[in-house]
């Protein structure tokens, strides 16, 4: 009997311990931003979707179409294509398409390529109703970059 | 009424619990049959998200095989990337570096707790509390900040390498991990004053969904569940890999066998495994945190290897066999919560539907790492 009594104190107790704990935290700063009117910065490793980097000298890629990145890559979202040009050394690229809608982030392609030609971009707001959206031509995107 | 049923089941009828219900946690399916409120029969019905990880692994080369390994047991990444780099490692005869370990090991560490922060908002979530989930959720984000800053990605992890890591660490992550751990021990006592200690949980949770010792070995069961059930076995500590010998850290055991035993491991886990990343940190030597010489086409030598690690739901294991070319010949995957799961059918049988609820959450189940 006193112990049915002594749990019905404590277990209230426990109850407005809990909502003790509630109410301080309700009078403490708000640690959720309102996105999207607010956004947090992205840390420099963030691993988005890969991008062309351009060469700070010549103002084009850094592609030497090897073909490596398009080798190493898991899930095949990477389409390089080059042609000899005459008067130029090596192959110059024609086509650089990501199909991101397979791509799982996982950074092989970074990692492989011999001349840091690609990057990750930090684009984290990747909506869209279309599949085709996804398909990437990175050599456009850094073209219109320029 | 009785917790549980007293007479045989006369009148059943049969129950579809999922795919889609929010105690499943994902896709799982159970076939309840009910006599009444009290379940009769539950067969857990899977498949429904089933990928094919192993085939997968033995059609491509092993390093492509790493991004897999982060999607099964999606919650504690990067102890499977753990378990896959060691036994491709050691197929391959890879030297891994100090400083490579150490980065492991308090990575997969921070993972394990963010994992069973998660599980704790869950299954309070299941018994039908909402707040501790978003209190779990702040801690927890300032795990995926600190490996987000590692790691480049927040959830998916896909950070080791065979013979290493993929980078090493920012300055701020050794000064943001020793705040976290202080935030966290100083928020601990907060998380058992408002969940641990409220008489709704302990009602809920005391005595119900009793798993003895002897059904964890009959199934297999590892992890948090076993240990709830007085088994001290953790491949950490009896199996050792990596560098965790050099820890000090206990292996916390309930002999209750009940969920709230299983609950208590998992918390005093998470004080464990802050421990480990404490010495880890104050251990932390200098130097590379990759192997030199890596081939860039592994090709490990012929033979069959094992190797299992502990992942926050019990042990993982990987056995490969290569044929000496650049892709598995066999790839097998042992997950935990597949054994973990398979005594459920057995341990719900004559409990309360609610009980039984309670009892899966504290299983804490990841559905695609059951199908993988
Ligand atoms: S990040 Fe991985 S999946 Fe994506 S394109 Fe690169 S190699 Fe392929
Ligand atoms: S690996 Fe680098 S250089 Fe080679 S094709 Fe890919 S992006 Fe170009």
């Amino acid at each position: 009997m006193i112990d049915y009594l002594r749990e019905i104190i404590s277990g209230t107790w426990s109850l407005f311990v809990g909502l003790g704990i509630t109410i301080r935290y309700f009078f403490q700063p708000v640690v959720t931003v309102q996105y999207p009117h607010q956004t947090l910065p992205m840390t420099p490793r963030f691993r988005g979707h890969i991008e062309l980097v351009k060469d700070e000298e010549t103002g084009e890629t850094k592609c030497i179409v090897c073909g490596m990145c398009q080798k190493a890559c898991p899930s095949n979202c990477i389409t390089v294509n080059g042609e000899k040009r005459e008067g130029v050394k090596g192959k110059v690229l024609t086509e650089y398409t990501l199909d991101f809608t397979k791509c799982s982030l996982c950074g092989l392609c970074v990692e492989s390529c011999p001349t840091a030609a690609i990057t990750f971009s930090k684009d984290y707001n990747l909506a869209g109703v279309r599949k085709e959206a996804y398909i990437f031509d990175l050599k456009k995107r850094l073209e219109a970059k320029n | 009424m009785s917790a549980f049923a007293e007479s045989e089941a006369k009148e059943t009828f049969v129950l579809n619990l999922g795919p889609q219900h929010p105690a499943t946690h994902g896709v799982l399916r159970v076939k309840l049959t009910m006599d009444g409120e009290y379940i009769a029969e539950a067969e857990p019905v899977l498949g429904y998200i089933h990928r094919m990880h192993e085939k997968m692994g033995e059609n491509r080369t092993w390093a492509q095989f790493m991004p897999n390994t982060g999607r099964m047991d999606y919650l504690h990444a990067l102890a499977y990337n753990h378990g896959y780099v060691s036994v491709v490692e050691r197929a391959a005869g890879i030297e891994v570096p100090e400083r490579a370990e150490y980065l492991r090991v308090i990575t997969a560490e921070l993972n394990r707790v963010s994992s069973h922060l998660l599980w704790f908002g869950a299954f309070i979530l299941d018994l039908g509390g909402f707040s501790p989930l978003l209190y779990a959720f702040d801690d927890r984000e300032h795990i995926l900040d600190l490996l987000e800053s590692v790691t480049g990605s927040r959830l998916t992890y896909c950070y080791f390498r065979f013979g290493g890591v993929y980078n090493d660490i920012d300055d701020n992550f050794v000064p943001g991990t020793r705040a976290f751990i202080k935030r966290l021990r100083e928020r601990m006592p907060m998380y058992h004053n408002l969940v641990t200690k409220n008489i709704i949980l302990m009602k809920r949770l005391q005595e119900v969904g009793p798993i003895s010792a002897e059904m964890c070995r009959k199934y297999g069961a590892t992890g948090p569940v076993c240990r709830g059930s007085g088994i001290n076995f953790d491949v950490r500590k009896h199996e050792p890999y990596s560098i965790y010998p050099e820890f000090d850290f206990d292996v916390p055991v309930y002999e209750q066998c009940d969920s709230m035993a299983r609950y208590m491991v998992r918390m005093d886990e998470i004080e464990q495994s802050l421990r480990i990343i404490e010495q880890a940190l104050d251990k932390l030597p200098e130097g590379p945190v990759m192997a030199e010489k890596v081939p860039k086409i592994l090709k490990p030598a012929k033979g069959d290897y094992y190797h299992a690690v502990e992942t926050a739901r019990g042990s993982f294991g990987v056995r490969v066999v290569s044929d000496g070319t650049n892709t598995p010949y066999r790839l097998k995957l042992r997950s935990p919560t597949f054994s973990n799961l398979s005594l459920f059918g057995e341990a719900c049988q004559g409990m309360l539907l609610p009980d039984a609820l309670a009892l899966m959450g504290s299983l804490d189940l990841v559905i695609p790492e059951i199908d993988r």
